[in-house]
């Protein structure tokens, strides 16, 4: 994803005094630096301490994922799509089950639907807790990061138990779900809610309320609703500009539609409002969860297939919400069975484009506040 | 006025709400009983992993060093990364027939992402997920595993 800049290109030609103005500095964040959670490469224009231009440089973790799903078989695939967004790992595999399902179209029973959300949802919360620990972390409170993790630690050994793995479970597969749920998974959710419940009010004691959080966050990093949807925003990021973009009730999946849960909208517009939506959206969550944990039909938990899938001839799309926006899959098949082409939209990579229009004009220290309220995934925008 | 009453409301919301802060913290500095740390390397013995926790690939091998597969390179095709590779040999039936059979079972733990597939391929259950882990070594060769015990040779009556 290298491009030629304009910054890079003057200083090639010129001196570097001679492209800039007066008393201006161009500072590289990254590729190695801990404010942005991956390998993210920041060049940041700086007259004194504000900020007049940052541009990011990806590439340091590309993996050609899209490339190397040209010569997977549908059922091989979705494996790799938990290597993108690794905090939502099962809801990127949610997406791409979703699609391959719409090409073969067959019915999911009942029982699966149920256990995708249901995992979708514990994934959602565990993705939320981790943002909340290290975006407290990124503005200087460092206890919070512990709290995170304590809470996040139930949602993975929860994952380990029915799935059998902790980050990349891969248990989404076209028609169902890979296993039945564990005797214990009930069990454990239940656990989960009472404790969780209590912990979240936890929470907003102790960073939401918070003056030295406030000050850092509120009117820092403002863009508005018209700019949200002309680059692409999706998510909490965009909810926290008014933007009205959760696809599960636009375009409901599954059985979203049959479930009781608010799309949260703040209209604040700055790094508190979009801490304020996630905050709430664990709630939701949380809410989800407990509506499903004693309504799981029985049945089957995975459709009869065959054994190798073909896709007729076609274009396919589908979308669903990630813990970071919409992500969408793009499917090519010209009947094989391998996919001729696949195109994967991150919410990641189109949240990162605004960065530079929201970081304009701040100071240099605002701008950790803003990247962790934007909550990127490094992997998931290069991918 | 209406100034200095803001600032000095200010002062006193802003210490509130670090007390509420620091008050959560001395909670925890003082109850001993919500640490949940483990102390890994030590409760090595005691650590139980779920049935279902996928560490490597395994052979099922019964008491009399017989295993169920039958080399038909299912796992081989579902697998994403070219994990497996089964060589085949032909064994003489008593009625003299050729019959295809597993020589041996290849596997490069280092290449393997533990996604599972192999094993929901598998039509006789001839393999599955170990729970172990701590898979380092100092040599890379060290991770490519020959998966069937030496002499070891397909239970009867599976096809």
């Amino acid at each position: 994803m290298y491009r030629q800049t304009e910054i890079i290109s003057d200083l090639s030609k010129t001196p570097p005094s001679e492209g800039l103005e007066g008393a201006d500095m161009i500072i590289n964040i990254g590729p190695q630096h801990p404010a942005t959670h991956g390998v993210l490469h920041l060049v940041i224009t700086l007259n004194g301490e504000t900020i007049k231009k940052v541009e990011p440089h990806l590439g340091y973790i590309h993996r050609s994922i899209e490339k190397m799903c040209e010569s997977l078989s549908y059922r091989q695939f979705i494996y790799a799509t938990s290597r993108m967004d690794y905090l939502s790992s099962h809801i990127n595999n949610h997406g791409c089950a979703l699609c391959v399902e719409k090409g073969l179209q067959i019915e999911i029973p009942a029982r699966a639907q149920v256990i995708r959300v249901l995992m979708d949802e514990l994934t959602r919360i565990a993705s939320h807790t981790l943002w909340w620990g290290a975006m407290a972390m990124d503005v200087g409170a460092l206890t919070p990061f512990f709290l995170a993790f304590r809470e996040r630690e139930m949602i993975n050994d929860i994952m380990e138990e029915t799935c059998g793995a902790r980050l990349t479970m891969n248990y989404m597969v076209p028609g169902g779900v890979m296993f039945d749920l564990h005797p214990n998974f009930q069990k454990k959710v239940k656990e989960f809610i009472t404790h969780f419940k209590n912990k979240i009010d936890e929470y907003d004691e102790l960073v939401t309320d918070n003056v030295i959080f406030r000050n850092r966050t509120e009117n820092v990093g403002v863009i508005s609703k018209e700019d949200a949807i002309s680059y692409g925003m999706s998510g909490p990021s965009a909810r926290a500009s008014g933007v009205q973009c959760d696809i599960r009730k636009l375009y409901p999946y599954e059985i979203y539609n049959q479930l009781q849960f608010e799309e949260i909208i703040e209209t604040g517009c700055d790094s508190f409002a979009r801490y304020l939506v996630r905050m709430k959206e664990m709630r939701q969550s949380l809410s989800i969860v407990e509506q499903l944990i004693d309504n799981i039909p029985d049945g089957e938990f995975q459709a009869k297939t065959k054994a190798v899938l073909k896709l007729p001839k076609g274009e396919f799309y589908s979308r669903v919400e990630t813990a970071r926006g919409e992500f969408g899959v793009y499917i090519v098949s010209e009947g094989g069975t391998t996919p001729y082409r696949i195109k994967f939209r991150s919410p990641g990579f189109s949240n990162l484009s605004s960065l530079d229009h929201i970081a304009r004009g701040s100071k240099i220290g605002d701008l950790v506040a803003i990247m962790g309220t934007l909550d990127f995934v490094i992997p998931d925008i290069d991918r | 006025m209406g100034f200095i009453r803001k600032y000095i409301t200010d002062v006193f919301s802003a210490v509130k709400s670090l007390l509420k802060g620091m008050k959560l913290t001395g909670y925890y500095f003082t109850h001993h009983k919500e640490i949940i740390t483990q102390q890994y390397p030590d409760n090595k013995d005691t650590l139980v992993l779920p049935e279902r926790f996928r560490g490597e690939v395994v052979m099922i091998h019964d008491e009399n060093n017989e295993h169920a597969c039958t080399g038909c390179t299912a796992c081989e095709l579902a697998c994403p990364n070219a994990t497996i590779k089964i060589i085949t040999k032909f064994d003489i039936t008593p009625e003299g027939k050729k019959k295809k059979a597993l020589d041996t079972f290849v596997y490069h733990l280092e290449l393997c992402t533990m996604c599972n597939l192999c094993i929901e391929a598998c039509p006789t259950s001839a393999i599955k997920m170990a729970q172990t882990f701590e898979h380092s070594v100092f040599d890379r060769s060290q991770l490519t595993k020959k998966l069937n015990n030496p002499g070891s040779k397909i239970r009867e009556g599976i096809e």
